[in-house]
């Protein structure tokens, strides 16, 4: 049984289709690269998964079970966790502020009713959490993430989105505007976070990248579901071919929406 | 397939490059991370050239005055760096003290109310205005730039109603009066600095055994150590200074108790952090789920609430609300001193704190200038020349973090 299954995803903007029924699978423990050009539909899809802008039909089953997902926190119950590229964070709050942020532990007995923040336990979760993800660049979670690396943002947004114990996680363009040494280090989480068993779907449009840490990758070209490759079987021109267009991939390699191969 | 294939990237942004610890100390200085140190040394030089220059200006009888001449405007400024760290600003805080002052006086001395209840009724008054100015700003949009400044008008307009043909109305001795009349002895004054003190210190050590028990790094020594000896420093100087002359001043109590409550509440509570997360990036603070809505109105709430207090203050210590009350300098002063004093116009940076020690540099500056006997003229340039100074080191700090790849 796979963790996520969407079928027949379409969206439309006006006279733009953006997504033509579109199916999307995705499975525990697995890394699926969404990849395709500009306006291929990629971020369409993502809002359609993660509620922020649902897709106008299409179907969802997650862990089997069929599921409505209309606004970011039907997503959020059901343990969808979206790291934008924005990434959203304060950069006056220090990295246990902005983990917290929206969610902060509360200390128990007379202070809980004036709501008084719970540093130390904030703060141990925190260090724990890190520990987890191995992110051990930090010199204190005590500084402001302004003053922080892009890669180390990365990795507090990252590690924000676990906060809520999610099954599966989106992250948009998690590599972009990174040094070679920040990026390896997200490529790194994005590998623990597959370890500890959950669904990661990358937007990326660094192939090297995607080649380095997806296990599937899924082509999205003008809105439908170009090709779906196995990133073992696969070289990086035939998914440059399948972006573009140029031409199709051999048959052999080429996946169908439910993992079979299309018979030629 | 290895990273190393992968194709160049243009720009490498620099890891972390270690700073040397002199660096470090002039960033910190200039970033408002040790800002409260770099307004002390900033007050300290103010003290010694008004010294210099003038022999009274150190007496007790004339820091006494100083500190009671800055808690009207010390409890509006705390008003005030609640909606700086929004990033918002509120410009009619000048004029709500002055109108929220007019109506208590009116109250109480034309229509026979306790004084207790004028004073609530101030109070209840500017929270209303407040959460009118906090209402416009988030329902309809309105800058509060330029919502505050046509309140601003109106109040002014509403304390010349509220007081009629006469034009002022005097205060009788009594609760209103006392607050700025009111001096404690030698003795209360120590026992309440031994009291401050034991508090501190009891707050410090049990914050420290919690985070040993829980595996965490402790404080560092500028926290454990230094900050303590400073405070008690700063209690035993107050005592012997204010017991020289009159005493204990219960105004001065009264706005130090209000730098401390707030400073508890934007520090130590999920309310205080929401304010900086919705000041320091707006739409992440709204995407954690936090009502942006609902902090924004309640912090220009309070800080219209702590226009009325101050309001309330300058009542007090003139003994009389006149056309002129909350009107002049009040609120330049009110918004100049916590932006001398590091609170960030652009957000998200600054501490309650600096509400009162902006509120004795430019209380000082003022005060030295009265002595020295100076021409208004000079005055206002001065005072105008302090504040740009300061709002250039804030937007020069800025600048620095932005190019250091922060914002």
């Amino acid at each position: 049984m796979e963790r996520f299954v969407a079928k027949g995803v379409c969206k439309r903007f006006g006279a733009v289709q953006a997504l033509v029924d579109v199916d999307f699978e995705l499975d525990a423990g697995e890394v699926v690269a969404l990849v395709g050009d500009n306006g291929a539909g990629k971020s369409t899809l993502i809002k359609a998964i993660s509620g922020v802008q649902p897709g106008d039909a299409g179907q969802f089953w997650f862990e089997g079970e069929p599921v409505e997902i209309r606004t970011p926190v039907d997503a959020y119950r059901l343990g969808i966790a979206t790291v934008y590229q924005d990434l959203a964070l304060c950069d006056n709050l220090d990295v246990v502020a902005n983990l917290f942020l929206g969610a902060e532990l509360l200390v128990h007995g007379p202070g809980h009713a004036v709501r008084v923040l719970d540093e130390i336990a904030m703060e141990q979760r925190t260090l724990e959490l890190l520990a987890t993800l191995s992110v051990t660049t930090l010199r204190s979670v005590r500084s402001e993430v302004g003053a922080l690396s892009g890669g180390q943002r990365q990795a507090v947004a990252i590690a924000r989105s676990l906060l809520g114990a999610p099954k599966l996680v989106i992250l948009d363009e998690p590599t972009a505007a990174l040094g070679i040494t920040q990026t390896h280090q997200v490529l790194a989480l994005i590998e623990r976070l597959r370890e500890q068993g959950l669904a990661v779907v990358v937007i990326s449009h660094n192939l090297a990248n995607v080649f380095h840490v997806a296990d599937r990758i899924v082509v999205l070209r003008l809105g439908r579901r170009a090709a779906t490759f196995d990133r073992r079987t696969t070289t990086q021109d035939q998914v440059v071919a399948a972006i573009t267009g140029a031409s199709l991939p051999r048959p052999e390699l080429l996946l169908g929406p439910d993992g079979a191969s299309v018979p030629s | 397939m290895s990273l190393l294939e992968q194709p160049p990237v243009a720009v490498e942004p620099p890891e972390e490059v270690p700073e040397s610890a002199r660096r470090r100390l002039l960033r910190s200085l200039a970033e408002g991370e040790l800002s409260a140190l770099r307004v002390v040394l900033m007050l300290a030089l103010i003290w010694l050239i008004f010294q210099a220059q003038e022999d009274r200006f150190l007496s007790s009888t004339n820091l006494t005055n100083l500190l009671l001449q800055i808690t009207s405007i010390g409890c509006i400024s705390v008003g005030v760096v609640l909606v700086l760290l929004l990033g918002e600003i509120d410009l009619s805080v000048g004029a709500v003290s002055g109108f929220t002052s007019g109506i208590m006086a009116v109250l109480m001395v034309r229509h026979g109310w306790p004084a207790a209840a004028a004073i609530g009724a101030a109070l209840v008054v500017g929270a209303a205005i407040g959460t009118f100015n906090g209402l416009m700003v988030t329902q309809f949009g309105i800058p509060s730039f330029v919502v505050t400044l046509a309140g601003s008008l109106a109040w002014q307009g509403g304390l010349l109603y509220v007081l009629g043909t006469t034009g002022t109305v005097n205060l009788a001795p009594g609760l209103v009066t006392d607050l700025t009349g009111t001096f404690y002895g030698a003795a209360v004054g120590w026992a309440l600095a031994a009291a401050i003190l034991a508090i501190d210190v009891g707050l410090l050590l049990a914050r420290h055994r919690r985070r040993v028990a829980a595996g965490l790094p402790a404080q560092g020594v500028a926290r454990m150590v230094i900050e303590p000896l400073a405070l008690a420093a700063a209690l035993i100087a107050s005592v012997l200074v204010f017991s020289d002359d009159r005493g204990i001043p219960l105004a001065v109590l009264i706005l130090v108790g209000f730098v401390v409550f707030f400073s508890w509440l934007t520090q130590d509570t999920e309310f205080g952090r929401h304010v900086y997360a919705t000041g320091g990036n707006v739409e992440a603070a709204r995407r954690a789920g936090i009502g942006v809505d609902r902090v924004r109105v309640a912090v220009f709430a309070l800080a219209s609430t702590m226009a009325a207090v101050g309001g309330v203050m300058a009542a007090s210590r003139l003994m009389a609300v006149n056309q002129s009350s909350g009107g002049s300098d009040t609120l330049l002063l009110s918004i100049a001193g916590p932006v001398i004093a590091g609170v960030s116009l652009f957000g998200g940076r600054g501490r309650v704190s600096a509400a009162l020690l902006g509120a004795l540099v430019i209380g000082s500056i003022s005060n030295g200038m009265d002595l020295l006997a100076l021409a208004s003229s000079a005055k206002y340039v001065i005072t105008g020349a302090v504040l740009c100074v300061a709002v250039t080191i804030d937007a020069l700090a800025r600048r620095q973090r932005q190019l250091a790849g922060r914002h």
